[in-house]
């Protein structure tokens, strides 16, 4: 049967009269999209294999190069739209399920961007961050909720095990496998300089980047990949993957090409075997279950260390919540639906699980009404796209935010979403040495530390707009924001007035 | 002295160093006015093979083999530099048999052109260093050998 001929997506435009054919293009191109043609002395594209990674773009000395949205189209219908249909030939060739990277792109609403943060004005000043001392350190961890004092009097301060962070932010799991050695590097090395945690993801933990430990979160996810004591002692906090916001309900896929030489020895699996994570852990089945869990990784760890369970945000998040509150778990991670991935069945990716926002609203409400906040701390990802996301998350309940694809666009990541590809030009979502090779981890780790940096900056300007000095102060503090274009349900859910009132 | 170094770890062999070399020393403002439709002949140049890849230059050695074998008196030192008085070279390529690292090359004139640092164009640092993606080369001091 012959395969339905699909138009490319993209068309490569070449400024002929810029291009000096230096070849630039054609050696950066993992797809191979650009060569050079000696007959007529120039460079000639195959557009059809062209991802939009913008690597040749960035790279081309002269700028002759620009990638644009194939205007070849199909007869406009506002229901069957050209992607859709697209899609439908994709599988009737293929018979397969489709497979996606990266987060949701559906324009579905972004709450964050109908959430608007207040100011003081008059009557309580705003503060200069640049004159007066801001405090944006947090500690994440189970939390005392009253005073206990000794036989003599004292007040006992023997807390549960904490995370102490400079800025409320952390890079969020990302499996070493999925993303390169590299990359992986880039993100120890600058968690290192920051004052914050990386977190392994559910690969384990290249044994080069135990002397990062302090900055590390080992996470243990059902295929219990790379799991073993030493790793379990290695890091900071331990973290229970339950789920992810980009597939909730079903595990990690990593193909048996990745599982090559250091990645087959860190995840403890044999060389070209796929790693598949199954989509419960085989051992829970309840919040008790959980709980075991949740003890035999304190067991091992001499309850030196903080277990966090990170959960995807799907309807029932706040009973969900709820739960693993009550499982001896320190720390809640959530994952929105918008949440990115290595690879994901597209169906999943763009139809399972809720926004973050509403979800870490509901959880923070239902979390206080039951007067159990303060055994977890709050920690929410998918789609933290900017120091103004990480304030109104604050804002909402969470004690700190998870990010990665914005980690990921530091380090050259253009969200061109073919990850599962294994071809990632710019040196992330690969281990094909002479493309992981691309990302220079003194590179990457600047640029990380440069984002934060820049973003903490930002973080107290907006906290100093307010009047507030520190974050414990604007945490859960939602008078602090206000929706637009909101309806009664979504304001009573986020638990915030609308603009105005 | 502060030199050009070659990190092949992090070279990505995608020979931008020698466009931009190129260019530097054309004197001409853009450059695709500098190298479109023409030959090149950068003073630092691409090596390897499949798995690895460098750039390679002039290491401005503190003895230098050139300078010794150079009949015309065209390759001489400027503070610590190497450099080439191109009205004096007959083009007996000489310095290029002697050289132990290949790192002068021939130009269209027949004479020798070899990295000076960019000390003789309007760069001023050198171009290649400022204009490779992944820090593959550098100009640092290190311990004179």
């Amino acid at each position: 049967m012959n395969n339905m001929y699909i138009s490319p997506d993209y068309e490569v435009i070449r400024n002929m009269s810029r291009c000096i054919t230096c070849r630039v293009c054609e050696r950066q191109c993992a797809n191979e999209v650009h060569s050079f043609d000696p007959d007529g002395n120039v460079m000639i594209s195959d557009e059809s294999k062209c991802v939009n990674c913008k690597r040749c773009v960035s790279l081309c000395p002269t700028h002759a190069l620009k990638i644009v949205k194939n205007e070849d189209t199909l007869r406009e219908n506002a229901n069957w739209q050209d992607a859709t249909i697209k899609e439908i030939y994709k599988q009737a060739n293929s018979g397969g399920v489709l497979l996606s990277s990266m987060g949701n792109p559906k324009p579905l609403p972004v709450y964050w961007d109908k959430i608007l943060i207040n100011a003081s004005q008059v009557t309580n000043p705003p503060i200069d961050p640049l004159r007066e001392p801001m405090e944006t350190r947090v500690f994440l961890g189970k939390k005392p909720d009253h005073i206990e004092r000794d036989e003599n009097g004292k007040i006992k301060t023997d807390l549960a095990p904490q995370l102490e962070l400079s800025v409320p932010i952390m890079f969020s799991a990302m499996s070493y496998g999925s993303i390169s050695y590299n990359a992986h590097k880039s993100l120890a090395t600058a968690a290192k300089e920051l004052g914050i945690y990386y977190n392994t993801g559910e690969g384990g933990l290249h044994e080069d980047f135990y002397v990062y430990g302090e900055n590390t979160i080992v996470q243990v996810a059902s295929g219990r990949f790379g799991v073993h004591e030493d790793y379990l002692n290695a890091g900071a906090a331990i973290e229970i993957k339950m789920g992810q916001g980009a597939k909730p309900g079903i595990g990690g896929h990593l193909p048996g090409a990745k599982i090559v030489g250091d990645v087959s020895k860190t995840r403890m699996i044999p060389e070209g075997s796929d790693a598949i994570s199954p989509a419960p852990h085989h051992d829970i089945y309840s919040i008790e279950d959980l709980r075991q869990l949740v003890f035999s990784l304190k067991e091992a760890s001499q309850y030196k260390k903080p277990v966090i369970v990170k959960v995807a945000a799907v309807h029932n998040i706040a009973a969900i919540a709820s739960g693993i509150a009550r499982s001896g778990a320190d720390i809640i991670a959530i994952d929105g639906f918008r949440g990115g991935t290595g690879a994901a069945p597209t169906r999943i990716r763009d139809n399972v699980g809720i926004p973050i926002e509403l979800a870490l609203a509901s959880v923070d409400q239902r979390l206080r009404e039951e007067g159990i906040r303060n055994n977890v701390s709050l920690v929410v990802g998918g789609s933290i796209r900017s120091a103004a996301d990480v304030v109104k998350a604050i804002a909402l309940g969470a004690d700190a935010c998870y990010i990665a694809t914005a980690a990921v666009l530091a380090l050259g990541c253009h969200l061109c979403r073919t990850c599962q590809t294994g071809k990632c030009n710019w040196g992330i979502a690969t281990q094909r040495p002479e493309l992981v090779k691309r990302l220079n981890p003194e590179i990457g780790s600047q640029r990380l530390v440069n984002l934060i940096t820049a973003w903490k900056h930002e973080i107290k300007e907006l906290m100093g707009g307010m009047g507030i000095n520190s974050i414990e102060a604007l945490r859960g503090n939602r008078l602090m924001l206000r929706g637009v274009g909101l309806t009664g349900k979504e304001l009573e859910i986020l638990g915030i007035s609308h603009a105005g009132e | 002295m502060k030199r050009v170094f070659v990190k092949e770890e992090w070279c990505l062999g995608c020979h931008l160093c020698e466009y931009n070399c190129a260019y530097a020393n054309s004197g001409l403002s853009s450059m695709v006015k500098a190298l479109q439709g023409k030959p090149i002949f950068p003073r630092i140049h691409v090596n390897g093979n499949d798995s690895v890849t460098f750039a390679v230059s002039c290491r401005h050695c503190t003895d230098p083999l050139c300078v010794k074998s150079c009949i015309s008196g065209a390759l001489h030192r400027e503070n610590g530099v190497v450099c080439i008085d191109k009205n004096k070279c007959v083009g007996c390529l000489t310095c290029m048999l002697v050289c132990p690292y290949g790192a002068l090359v021939q130009d269209e004139t027949g004479t020798v052109t070899k990295c000076e640092l960019c000390t003789k164009n309007s760069c001023g640092t050198p171009a290649c260093v400022a204009g490779c993606p992944n820090n593959a080369i550098v100009f640092e001091e290190r311990c004179e050998e």
